[in-house]
């Protein structure tokens, strides 16, 4: 154990080097870094957010209006299937979470079975394979045919609907000229959002809370929504609540353009009443159908419906060809901008809700970077000085052990790019206090052999060899904790997780390589022949047997 | 002359305290100990912070002076928005606010009621306070954190079980686990009834100490194990408590400069780790004591193989066989 080749003296030296090395652009401005030549390194330690100040938001998902979105398309789907195969329909319609088809002849629903099979997708991917399909079809009693949503399918929408909403979300918050802002899918149904420098979240919140799902009705021609709600909508129709002053509107259901047919959409002022307005621009195939609609309904009315409630209904004067056209509706400057952030950036795919919001002021993560920086200076002090007065030189040698662990895990952190949270430099600053513990273990086991009559470097070799299986066991067990914290924390605790199972990996490390190759420079430097024991011993108060080790 | 500093050897040795004779005396305040946390907890419960309760947790500070609490609290309390409590921190210039969970109503969902609270209360303060941190937990996620918790400390305990397991014999592993279950179980029975704040940071304590307390745990085994090898015939009582004795100064030793370091953070850490540093402060202590006084009168009680001369790969001379092997085969490179 006491032996380095002259390679891995040299290893051990350049490890050391490494790390100062990779450790040094963390202590500079991003600014200064980034000016560097390209051989210095730059990576720099991010600072989490409970350090730099900022906003952290957790949103989820309605699974639910996905399921419900997915199941109306499906109603138009099989509809129009069954219409193609000319297989008449009693009636569709959409109960506990599943699609009842009703067909008018018992007799045809064998064929309509078979139709409506067809509108199942397979599911799964090309690593999992293929696992089912998304829709379980069946034939229930009386010609009935019921189109349950599996769970696979479910998710697999789910799953996709995040996706468009991550990028919704990142739209609209570039929109609002925020930068380094990070949008993460956690979980199956969450997204996290991060703002570094936000404190003030109610804005961004109001941005990310609508669905802004914008759609053009039909309203039916003859029959008024009051009336509809004393009879019933007739098939394909239904009742809209108006927003704000607007009437209750009877709509038909399926819209004559979308949303995300929009080219463009601008907050600007009507030019006769001064009122805030959108104006908007279709694409191509919106500005088609807008048009072909238009001209053959002029004269009556239409509805703009945002997320399900009518925002105004106006009379369709001449067909409108150009695919251009404006909104109003009871808009302040405020709203009208906003809403036109979220046309613009697109429709979420369901309505997310913020969960879990942490904001933390600049200052106060200032005074943490602070107090942590002296945490960590007194503890370093303080567990320095309890070294060197128990162990001398071989106290020293652990510090300078203790110091070179810090900056190996402040380098490791700087290269993977992990974030250092407030638990993490509590956790930087517990494992200065555990790093020493091995030195602790085996200085003492060398006393205790130096006690039992060992020669110095035999006490050395035995202090170090018989300490490591102690050391190895003790550590393990911490790490085996800062790995299941990894695993299941999350933000914060996921910090401390990072540096706790970092500090332990370099703890051994140092430990036994770098106070071992200390001690080993020490011996190789002694110009006597005898040397003299490196730690003060008092002789056992009686050689018993079985205190004497052999 | 040189002069060569070798440090001072103040712990005392070749101690031959029976602790294992006396282990009823500390199996019963071990048993009180614990007593008293399970009543304390199913009486009192735990002062659940905002990451287990939901609700939000404000923090603020004063621009200039000090906050008058009882003045901040009243207002608050005319807020009409349930339970406020407001609790000074720092050197009297900052506060903690904490806001429970809003009742969702007809227009407004938790989300909406929760934040329209805060605004409340945010509006409440006055020109010269400041907000410097905001927390708000909805109940899904307050429910998801607490259940992640109990399933983060099992899951590593069972870890834990499992290693010391494999490197050691079954009774050390049980014996390991019972002691450390020891730890924590009183470690939480302490922020009961101290009514300090449980949230997610002092779940990350609990868990470092999971792995932390066993370290000393483990070195008494080692020694154990070490001296059952060594002393064949030496009765299991004297043999535990000789390994006890001869590794005091390292149980000790180890938990003085984690303590140290841990203490530094208790005292110059901002309220936000406090509850952390309280809980590691304390689990160190314990833990040390538990590795003294429990964990090997549980080796007495499930009894242990005395017969280690067989080919087990646990042995002492093989791992130093091993060690030296390494170490040849470095010098040959």
């Amino acid at each position: 154990m006491l032996h380095f080749t002259r390679l891995k003296q040299i290893a051990i030296s350049l490890s050391v080097v490494l790390g100062i090395v990779l450790v040094i652009p963390s202590f500079f401005a991003k600014e200064t870094v980034a000016a560097w030549p390209w051989f210095m390194p730059r990576a720099q330690i991010n600072l989490g957010l409970d350090l730099r100040g900022g906003a952290h938001l957790l949103l989820s998902m309605e699974t639910a209006e996905v399921r419900k979105d997915w199941l109306d398309t499906l109603r138009e789907d099989a509809r129009k299937r069954l219409r193609e195969a000319k297989i008449a329909v009693a009636g569709i319609g959409i109960v506990n979470n599943a699609l009842q088809v009703r067909v008018s002849n018992v007799d045809d629903t064998d064929a309509a079975l078979k139709e409506l099979k067809g509108l199942a997708q397979p599911t799964g991917n090309i690593i999992r394979g293929f696992s089912g399909t998304d829709l379980d079809v069946r034939k229930a009693e009386g010609g009935v045919i019921l189109i349950t949503p599996t769970e696979a399918g479910l998710q697999h929408r789910i799953t996709e609907a995040i996706s468009a909403a991550i990028e919704t979300v990142r739209r609209r918050v570039d929109f609002t000229g925020t930068t380094e802002a990070q949008i993460v899918r956690q979980g199956s149904d969450r997204i996290l959002v991060q703002v570094p420098g936000l404190l003030e979240t109610a804005p961004l919140k109001e941005l990310i809370g609508k669905t802004a799902r914008l759609t053009f009705h039909e309203v039916h021609p003859s029959i008024s929504a009051e009336e509809a709600k004393r009879t019933r909508p007739p098939a394909g129709y239904r009742i809209y609540p108006g927003a704000d002053q607007e009437g209750d509107q009877l709509l038909r259901e399926t819209p004559v353009v979308r949303g995300d047919e929009l080219k463009s959409a601008q907050a600007a002022f009507d030019s006769q009443t001064r009122e805030p307005i959108i104006a908007f621009t279709f694409n191509g195939s919106g500005a088609r159908k807008f048009g072909d609609f238009t001209k053959t309904h002029v004269g009556r009315p239409f509805a703009i419906v945002l997320d399900d409630k009518v925002i105004s209904a106006p009379v369709i004067r001449d067909a409108i060809l150009g695919g251009s056209g404006q909104i109003s509706g009871n808009f302040t400057v405020e709203t009208a901008n906003q809403l036109a952030i979220q046309l613009r950036s697109g429709a979420l795919p369901a309505k997310l809700t913020v969960i879990e919001e942490r904001v933390v002021g600049a200052s106060l993560g200032q005074d943490s970077i602070e107090a942590g920086k002296v945490s960590a200076a007194i503890g370093g002090i303080a567990v320095a000085s309890f070294m060197i007065f128990a162990y001398g030189l071989l106290g020293v040698f652990a510090v300078i052990g203790a110091a070179i662990h810090i900056v190996f895990v402040l380098a490791i952190m700087s290269v993977i790019g992990s974030t250092m949270t407030l638990p993490g430099i509590a956790g930087i600053v517990l494992t200065i206090g555990m790093a020493v513990d091995a030195n602790v273990l085996i200085n003492e086991r060398i006393r205790e052999e130096l006690r039992g009559g060992r020669t110095p470097i035999s006490a050395i070799e035995t202090g170090f060899t018989r300490a490591y299986a102690t050391i190895i066991d003790s550590q393990l067990t911490t790490f085996i904790a800062g790995l299941v914290m990894f695993w299941l924390g999350s933000g914060p605790i996921r910090g401390f997780a990072v540096t706790l199972t970092l500090g332990i990996m370099t703890t051994v490390y140092t430990a036994f390589t770098i106070a071992r190759l200390l001690v080993v420079w020490w011996l190789a430097a002694q110009k006597t022949r005898k040397i003299e024991p490196p730690l003060s011993y008092r002789p056992p108060a009686s050689l018993k047997a079985g205190s004497v080790r052999t | 002359m040189r002069f060569l500093f070798k440090g001072v050897d103040f712990f005392p040795h070749d101690t031959r305290w029976k602790i294992i004779e006396r282990r009823y005396i500390f199996i019963g305040l071990s048993w009180a100990l614990a007593v008293l946390s399970a009543v304390l907890l199913m009486t009192r419960g735990l002062n659940y912070g905002v990451d287990f309760k939901g609700g939000s947790l404000i923090e603020v500070q004063a621009k200039s002076g000090g906050i008058d609490i009882g003045d901040l609290r009243v207002r608050l309390d005319k807020l009409g928005i349930g339970d406020v409590q407001v609790q000074a921190v720092g050197t009297g210039n900052e506060a903690l606010i904490r806001v429970a969970q809003q009742v969702p109503t007809k227009d407004l969902n938790e989300e909406k009621v929760q934040a329209a609270a805060n605004d409340k209360v945010k509006g409440a303060l006055g020109e010269n306070i400041d907000v410097r941190r905001i927390e708000v937990v909805g109940p899904t996620v307050s429910a998801e954190l607490k259940r992640t918790g109990v399933i983060a400390v099992v899951a590593s305990m069972f870890g834990i079980l499992l290693y010391v397991w494999f490197r050691f014999e079954w009774q050390f592993a049980v014996a390991a686990i019972l002691a450390l279950s020891h730890d924590v179980f009183i470690t939480v029975g302490m922020f009961s009834l101290l009514w300090y704040e449980f949230d997610l940071s002092v779940v990350a304590a609990i868990l470092t100490l999971a792995g932390y307390s066993i370290n000393d745990t483990v070195v008494v085994f080692d020694r154990i194990r070490e001296n059952l090898r060594r002393y064949k015939r030496m009765p299991l009582i004297e043999l535990l408590n000789l390994s006890i004795n001869e590794t005091l100064s390292r149980t000790v030793l180890t938990s003085v400069t984690t303590a140290l370091a841990v203490l530094a953070l208790y005292i110059f850490g901002t309220a936000v780790i406090h509850g952390f540093s309280f809980a590691m402060l304390f689990g160190i202590v314990i833990g040390t004591y538990s590795s003294i006084f429990v964990a090997a009168p549980f080796l007495l009680l499930f009894g242990v193989k005395r017969d280690w001369s067989g080919p087990a790969v646990k042995s002492p001379s093989k791992s130093d066989a091993a060690g030296k092997g390494r170490r040849e085969n470095v010098a040959s490179k």
